[in-house]
């Protein structure tokens, strides 16, 4: 008991040497791949995008152990204050955003560009969080103590939705009802849900854009077209199947180096590395990512809050999301929605969301001992 | 502790479902690698093979084609180098200026510019477009020397072809134009832009000997076209020359012989068959087919009277008038119905059934033989010699010597002409063949057609004696000069089976044709007795002269007929008398007679070609000195 109560207020220095380094040592790892690739991507060149990409992995890094070794409960405070910025950033957003690609989504400020739907991805979490640490485990067995949630859930994902984003909403939601579902929320209440969506999917179906209903034709058969939208994915399994087992070797990535294929240095970065490591490579980054992920649950378990268990295991479930939905995506078994690679992908923006959200996990870890009274879940 | 205990039930929960979702999870990166060992391994040699595709483009580099040279080798069809001036968008920043800056160095009308700029707009950036080709040097080494001040200019030599003679050897070796569609084939040469064929004549004939083998080169390109670089290269193979019978002097002779006049000549050697001219006048360039016709080019060939296209010497089909005299009477002779001593008394007209058939010497020739008839073209001995033999007999000797069939020469569009016999009428117009019919056959005259390269085989193979030489006009010995094959005609082609005396008499009557003091030709004749010309002359109806026209007893005059109505002239011959070599045909079309125009043109095609007799005189090649034989070197510009 007492060994615990020492845990409620650490020193600083003690938080830095329980960070988990290893963890920072894999992501560093992950992200340094990434830098190698970025450098095959300018075609040999640390510019354009490498030499960026690492001074905001330095950065993010900085920011990460920052927000690491701030008392857990500051962000449990800050939980709903952030989630309340997120949603009217959103709103914000839709009234005076910037276009790009088609969609509202950037938000400019000046000096800053704010993707609102980037700060929503971690607030979401943070706030339900919160909220399902101050219930009992009979309270969620009570639909009254969910309708609160789901409505947090609902406003921003419809947001989202409206900008319109459907990567971002889907991985908004599927993030959220891993929460809850981690919560224990009853599995019928899922079917229920999953059901009734499946249901609405026709009419959702009459509110997409074109362009959305394009993106799942041409995933369905991308042969069909394979000048027009169906090219992105057609030239992605073009560079992985060349690729082969052992790759093209490093730089030498035909498809990618000859423009062939598209967004090579974002979205499209896994299908070079692959290309140019072949199915090795590809291995091995998979491999790391599971580690990443697996760090993440372990993080969850040891936690002794709720909230602790609730924050790692829904920002581990994100992490999951974007790697196995921009995987999906370059090799053909899902639309291309846009989700880039995590710590790997080229753009700032999804590299802080990362290394926040990371940061979030290892302040999990780093107060995993830590003791929050029910209690602080209220306003 | 009951905070504790319910406490523990959330952490179980979360443990339990963790765990659950984990493993989904797990099994979801399974699927990963089960999608990408499907694409990575399993499909692997199929997206390696699409991503060569994307990645190669095979180029195909056109074989440089043969050349066509006359019997010395003298180019007559070569390649000449095609200087031209290109730009590229992406390297100037702007396209107006540049051109406007090069319309002051070389001529780029608004036209051009319009096009060119048209191009550029279609086109990739990178890609160069043609602004002017075909530049002298002079122009292009001005554009080369300012091309600092030129951005975006690119300089480039290409080959084109290129007949240095222009319209002498037009028929002959034809020309190259761009591939049509339904001339697509295997090849895939065919298909690459601006790639030129055979069209007509020789080039035409000979197209996939003078094409050669298609090289190719290995690009790399990336997703915009743009060739990164060569990854291989093939050099194919340039094709082959083709050598031709033609003596370039003689033929460029006999063209310019012809001065104005519409018609054709064929000259050929009698044991061989090599043709050493052959004429069609006038001529058309065929450098006008190689660049791309214009509309005006095309309708002035089309619409001229002369009929510039039409290769007279093998597809102009003309009655052979009294040049069809000789077999007429080797027939009469055949068939037993003559004997060289027959006589036939020529009052100048013969009666027949309810027509009178005339002679064209109103006052008759009197007593005539077989050989003072075609001394003096008589026309009534053949009248009387054809209603003797009959059309068939005397069809199957003109078939003997080479009419009415294709003669088989390796040139396109050929035609047969027509000898007609009872079956033929019967099958051609339904009629039964009339025994007034064979008269007028007689005299060459009638459904009888003939083209002048037939009739210069069949005065070849009366000249050497009635042996089936076959014209030809591409040399098979590969060799330049004098043929070197001298064997005689006796001992190379198969015998017609004429008897020799028969022949003999053809030849002695067609000698005394060009002998005063009676010959019709005399007045055409070669003096130099080394050099002495036999021949025939025939003067053939265009229109048959009407019953109410000749008993009008208006005679009008040759000269004042209009053009298309007067008679057509022609002269066969051989040449020398004492040895055989040469034989010659000549039509003058509408030339009004035989041996007042068409026989002084076969004297001095027949003369120039005996003192330039390539076996007696070996030459070295004159002709004219190719672009690129002195031709600047290639400069990138």
């Amino acid at each position: 008991m007492a060994y615990w109560s020492n845990r409620n207020d650490m020193s600083l220095g003690r938080k830095l040497r329980d960070i988990n380094w290893g963890l920072v040592l894999l992501i560093t790892v992950i992200a340094s791949l990434g830098f190698t690739a970025l450098y095959s991507a300018a075609g040999g060149d640390i510019d354009p995008w490498a030499d960026r990409q690492m001074a905001r992995f330095v950065i993010g890094i900085v920011i990460m152990v920052v927000i690491a070794v701030t008392d857990i409960r500051v962000w449990m405070r800050l939980s709903y204050v952030v989630y309340a910025l997120g949603v009217i950033l959103l709103i914000a957003v839709e009234l005076v955003g910037r276009v790009g690609m088609g969609a509202q989504r950037w938000l400019d400020l000046g000096v800053l560009h704010i993707q609102p739907s980037e700060i929503m991805k971690i607030a979401l979490v943070l706030t339900l969080a919160r909220y399902f640490h101050g219930l009992s485990y009979e309270d969620i067995g009570r639909i009254r103590w969910l309708v609160i949630p789901l409505a947090v859930v609902v406003v921003p994902v419809g947001l989202v939705i409206k900008q319109p984003d459907l990567g971002t909403a889907m991985l908004l939601l599927a993030s959220s009802g891993a929460v809850f579902f981690f919560t224990g929320v009853r599995a019928w209440k899922f079917l229920l849900v999953i059901a009734g969506g499946g249901g609405a999917l026709p009419i959702a179906w009459n509110f997409l854009h074109d362009y959305q209903k394009r993106r799942v034709f041409t995933f369905m058969n991308p042969e069909e077209d394979p000048l027009g939208s169906g090219y992105h994915i057609l030239q992605s399994k073009i560079a992985l199947g060349s690729g082969g087992f052992s790759g093209k070797g490093f730089m030498q990535g035909t498809q990618s180096h000859l423009s062939f294929l598209p967004e090579k240095q974002t979205d499209f970065i896994f299908t070079m590395f692959a290309e140019e490591h072949g199915l090795i490579g590809a291995l091995v980054l998979i491999a790391l990512y599971i580690l990443l992920i697996a760090y993440g649950y372990a993080i969850a378990l040891r936690s002794r809050s709720q909230y602790g268990r609730l924050l790692a295991g829904g920002l581990t479930t994100m992490l999951f999301l974007y790697v196995f939905i921009n995987i999906a995506m370059v090799s053909g078994l899902v639309p291309v929605v846009g989700v880039p690679l995590p710590l790997f992908s080229y753009g700032g923006t999804a590299m802080m969301t990362l290394l926040v959200g990371i940061g979030l996990l290892v302040n999990v870890y780093v107060h995993r001992d830590v003791e929050i009274p029910r209690h602080m879940s209220g306003l | 502790m009951a905070i504790n205990r319910r406490d523990n039930d959330l952490q179980r929960v979360f443990t339990r479902r963790a765990l659950l979702l984990g493993t989904a999870q797990l099994g979801m990166f399974g699927a990963l690698v089960g999608r990408l060992y499907y694409l990575q391994v399993m499909e692997s040699d199929k997206y390696t093979l699409l991503a060569e595709e994307n990645r190669i483009n095979m180029r195909l580099l056109p074989p440089r084609r043969g050349r066509v040279l006359d019997r010395f080798g003298v180019e007559l069809a070569s390649n000449r180098r095609n200087y031209r001036v290109m730009i590229v968008a992406e390297q100037t920043r702007n396209v107006d200026a540049t051109l406007e800056a090069l319309s002051k160095l070389i001529q780029v009308d608004d036209t051009q510019r319009a096009r060119v700029k048209r191009e550029i707009e279609r086109r990739r950036k990178f890609v160069p477009v043609v602004v002017a080709e075909n530049l002298s040097w002079d122009d292009f080494a001005k554009v080369n020397l300012h091309s600092p001040d030129l951005p975006g200019v690119q300089l480039d030599v290409g080959e084109t072809r290129d007949y240095p003679y222009v319209q002498t050897f037009s028929h002959v070796v034809g020309y190259v134009g761009a591939v049509a569609e339904n001339e697509l084939g295997d090849d895939p040469l065919l298909e690459l832009p601006g790639f030129r064929i055979g069209k007509s004549g020789v080039e035409k004939v000979y197209d996939e000997q003078l094409r050669g083998r298609a090289g190719h080169s290995q690009i790399e390109v990336n997703a915009y076209g743009r060739a990164i670089r060569e990854l291989e290269r093939h050099n194919g193979q340039q094709g082959d020359d083709v050598v031709l019978t033609i003596d370039a002097d003689l033929q460029r002779f006999t063209q310019e012989r012809f001065g104005e006049d519409s018609g054709a000549a064929v000259v050929i050697d009698i044991h061989t068959g090599e043709i050493l001219s052959l004429v069609s006048n006038p001529g058309y360039d065929p450098n006008w087919f190689n660049v791309g016709i214009t509309g005006p080019q095309w309708r002035q060939l089309n619409n001229d009277k002369y009929k510039p296209l039409l290769n007279k010497a093998i597809q102009g089909q003309y009655p052979p008038g009294s040049t069809f005299k000789m077999l007429v009477g080797i027939a009469a002779l055949e068939s037993g119905n003559m004997t060289p001593d027959t006589r036939v008394f020529c009052p100048g007209h013969m009666d027949f059934g309810n027509n009178t058939f005339h002679c064209w010497k109103k006052g008759g020739h009197g007593t005539m033989n077989y050989v003072s008839a075609l001394e003096e073209s008589c026309d009534v001995y053949f009248y009387e010699a054809a209603r003797r033999t009959g059309v068939d007999k005397i069809a199957e000797v003109a078939k003997k010597l080479g009419l009415g069939d294709f003669t088989g020469i390796d040139l396109t569009g050929e035609r047969r002409g027509i000898i007609p016999t009872r079956a033929w009428k019967q099958g051609a117009l339904g009629q039964p063949w009339h025994p007034g019919e064979n008269l007028v056959i007689g005299i060459g005259q009638g459904y009888v057609t003939t083209t002048p390269l037939q009739l210069a085989v069949m005065a070849a193979r009366l000249a050497n004696g009635g042996y089936a030489v076959p014209p030809r006009i591409v040399r098979k010995d590969d060799a330049f000069g004098p043929a070197t094959d001298l064997r005689p005609a006796s001992r190379r082609w198969p015998s017609l089976n004429f008897k020799r005396e028969q022949i003999d008499l053809a030849l002695e009557g067609m000698t005394r044709v060009t002998t005063p003091p009676r010959g019709t030709a005399q007045r055409a004749r070669i003096t130099q007795a080394e050099y002495a010309m036999a021949g025939k002359t025939g003067t053939s109806q265009v229109r048959r002269i009407s019953k109410a026209e000749r008993e009008a007893k208006v005679k009008v005059k040759p000269q004042d007929k209009p053009w298309e109505e007067r008679d057509h002239a022609l002269f066969v011959a051989f040449a020398p008398v004492s040895a055989p070599r040469y034989a010659c045909a000549v039509i003058v079309e509408h030339g009004m007679s035989g041996s007042a125009t068409a026989a002084p043109i076969a004297r001095d095609i027949l003369l120039e070609c005996q003192k330039l007799d390539p076996s007696r005189k070996p030459r070295t090649a004159p002709g004219p000195t190719t672009a690129s034989g002195q031709a600047p070197t290639r400069n990138g510009g």
